[in-house]
């Protein structure tokens, strides 16, 4: 570790408290220059799927309704990531200004912040800096409102439209795509949803212009991310790092000398053995060589002193508990996976049945209903090819 | 009127009848009451104008929304990856010693409940546990006896 091969980007979390300021400048620019800047900035969604953010706002603008929203995901869920709590923690009014921005934008008078419930302490502060910031709003003439809407326990939730299922007050379920919430979102409006570190980038590319942020990160992953590292590292926390950088100056940087591999991604993420650092970076796929990994941020670290099986066991129980149930390739792929592994490793099934289960995870990647059942596959294809002897013995 | 109707009642006036306000309202009557009794709902759905079937099955999505009596402070480990690599195991056996019940168990003066929960959003700070809304980390087994002491005394 400590070899210091990656530069420490501070953006996000730099102390910059202009929003009067800032806001008023934008507020003076017209809607489609603004979607120019964030388009050219090449910002693309940091809650995981990577969706292009200017597009995703230039859609819903298009859109024709008199009634638009724009939610904040901070569902934050996914094993390993943690950083969304802290920018909500240490700058809150970036977040804020962007889903304003964003709703003079699309033409939304309403936004919302999904925070899940294991973050509700965080809810008085945020309020206070509601209020604050509604004030300001007041002041430039902005009838634009946000509102914390509190979840309850459930990872499937950071999941869009089971998010929104959730806000009209259902059970968090995820619903049929196409449509698209930039057509038909929350209420069956057009919505925009984006991801907390996504809004705050907004803020970085709105005050210094698309090019700061793009002249960070290479090729397709352009500019800054947060990484949430746990794990087997002496130096566990969140970091701002430019993407496209190489996994084994990652683990040079974090790991403990001993490290065999890494989960980039969560839980429904992969896993990436020692033998492959050197050709994995972390960013979005297209003209990155070798593998590249888009990722939420979670980067967990592993020595040589932890099972793998153990490892994989953990996650298949995570996405056991947290499968919505709704469609049968995910509830029953996730119990099965979960009780063969066992059953090998216990040798009550032959080690063929590892292949059996891989098939089984490629099935639920091409017929699980949503991004929870498709991605098990993941972590469980990963681990067992890397890992297979752990898996028997 | 019961206590719970007057709850459900104040709840309503505070957010108002539509579907959207459903989560919401559970999550008042959890805040005060720590569990979603059958009544509860009951009276919800009378309120809002849904079907209790309607209530309950929204509810028992949420692992946050109890509809199982829990006591005053409900207790949540983190039982995922990293917590579980930090020694969240020996974090339960002195929580269970210190209050000399099981897991998914409620002390017999209904004062705390302990539960386990997936990931808090504090991996780098493992291992992790909520007690109510509150969040406490880098839990240690001397920690743990020393919060459940405060939590006693209160
Ligand atoms: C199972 C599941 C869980 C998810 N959890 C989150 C989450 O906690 N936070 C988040 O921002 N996005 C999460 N997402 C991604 C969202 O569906 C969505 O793509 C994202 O909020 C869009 O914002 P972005 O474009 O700014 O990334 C999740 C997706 C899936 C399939
Ligand atoms: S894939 Fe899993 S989480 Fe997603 S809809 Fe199907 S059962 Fe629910
Ligand atoms: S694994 Fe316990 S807080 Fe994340």
């Amino acid at each position: 570790m400590g070899k210091n091969m990656l530069k420490r980007i501070d953006l996000i979390f730099k102390n910059e408290h202009d929003t009067d300021e800032i806001l008023s400048k934008i507020f003076k620019r017209s809607n489609d220059d603004l979607i120019n800047d964030l388009i050219g900035s090449g910002l693309k969604g940091r809650g995981g799927a990577g969706f292009p953010t200017g597009l995703k706002w230039k859609l819903t603008s298009e859109a024709k309704d008199d009634e638009k929203y724009v939610i904040c995901n901070a569902d934050e869920g996914e094993p390993g990531t943690f950083k969304d709590r802290e920018i909500l923690t240490q700058v809150p009014h970036k977040v804020l200004t962007g889903m304003a921005v964003c709703g003079r934008i699309i033409g939304a008078k309403k936004g919302f912040i999904y925070l899940r419930g294991e973050y509700n302490f965080l809810k008085p502060h945020l309020n206070e800096e509601i209020d604050k910031f509604h004030a300001i709003l007041k002041k430039l003439g902005s009838d634009f409102r946000i509102e914390i809407f509190s979840g309850s326990g459930a990872y499937i939730c950071g999941e869009e439209s089971s998010l929104m299922e959730s806000m009209e007050g259902k059970r968090g379920e995820p619903r049929n795509k196409p449509p698209f919430p930039t057509e038909k979102g929350y209420l069956g409006k057009p919505t925009v949803i984006n991801n907390v570190e996504t809004l705050a980038h907004a803020w970085t590319i709105f005050k210094y212009g698309p090019k700061k942020f793009r002249d960070l990160g290479v090729q397709d992953s352009r500019g800054s991310k947060l990484f949430s590292v746990s794990g087997d590292t002496p130096i566990a926390g969140i970091y701002e790092l430019e993407l496209g950088m190489s996994l084994q100056d990652f683990v040079d940087d974090f790991g403990d000398d001993d490290c065999k591999a890494v989960q980039v991604g969560g839980a429904a993420g992969f896993c990436v053995p020692r033998k492959k650092f050197r050709e994995t970076a972390i960013g979005y796929q297209g003209k990155l060589t070798g593998i590249s990994l888009p990722t939420g941020g979670s980067m967990m670290l592993f020595n040589s002193s932890r099972s793998m099986y153990n490892v994989l066991k953990n996650y298949l129980e995570f996405f056991e508990e947290e499968s919505c149930g709704q469609c049968t390739p995910c509830r029953v792929g996730c119990q099965q996976l979960l009780e063969g592994i066992e059953a090998v490793k216990r040798g009550e099934k032959h080690q063929h049945y590892l292949n059996k289960l891989l098939r089984l995870s490629e099935t639920m990647k091409m017929t699980a209903k949503c991004g929870l059942g498709q991605s098990v596959a993941n972590s469980f294809s990963s681990i067992v090819e890397n890992f297979r002897e752990e898996m028997i013995y | 009127m019961t206590d719970i109707q007057q709850l459900v009642g104040e709840l309503v006036k505070k957010h108002g009848t539509k579907r959207e306000k459903l989560l919401p309202i559970l999550q008042g009557v959890i805040e005060k009451e720590r569990s979603l009794s059958d009544y509860a709902m009951i009276e919800i759905a009378k309120q809002l104008g849904i079907s209790a079937a309607d209530v309950y099955g929204t509810a028992t999505f949420y692992s946050f929304m109890d509809t199982e009596p829990r006591g005053e402070n409900i207790i949540r480990v983190c039982k995922t990856i990293t917590c579980f690599m930090k020694g969240k195991n020996q974090i339960l056996l002195a929580l269970e010693d210190a209050l000399k019940i099981k897991l998914g168990e409620t002390t017999p003066d209904k004062k705390f409940t302990l539960l386990e929960t997936n990931c808090l959003g504090w991996c780098h700070k493992a291992p992790a546990m909520l007690i109510n809304d509150e969040i406490y980390t880098d839990l240690t087994i001397e920690r743990v006896h020393e919060i459940i002491g405060e939590y006693k005394n209160k």
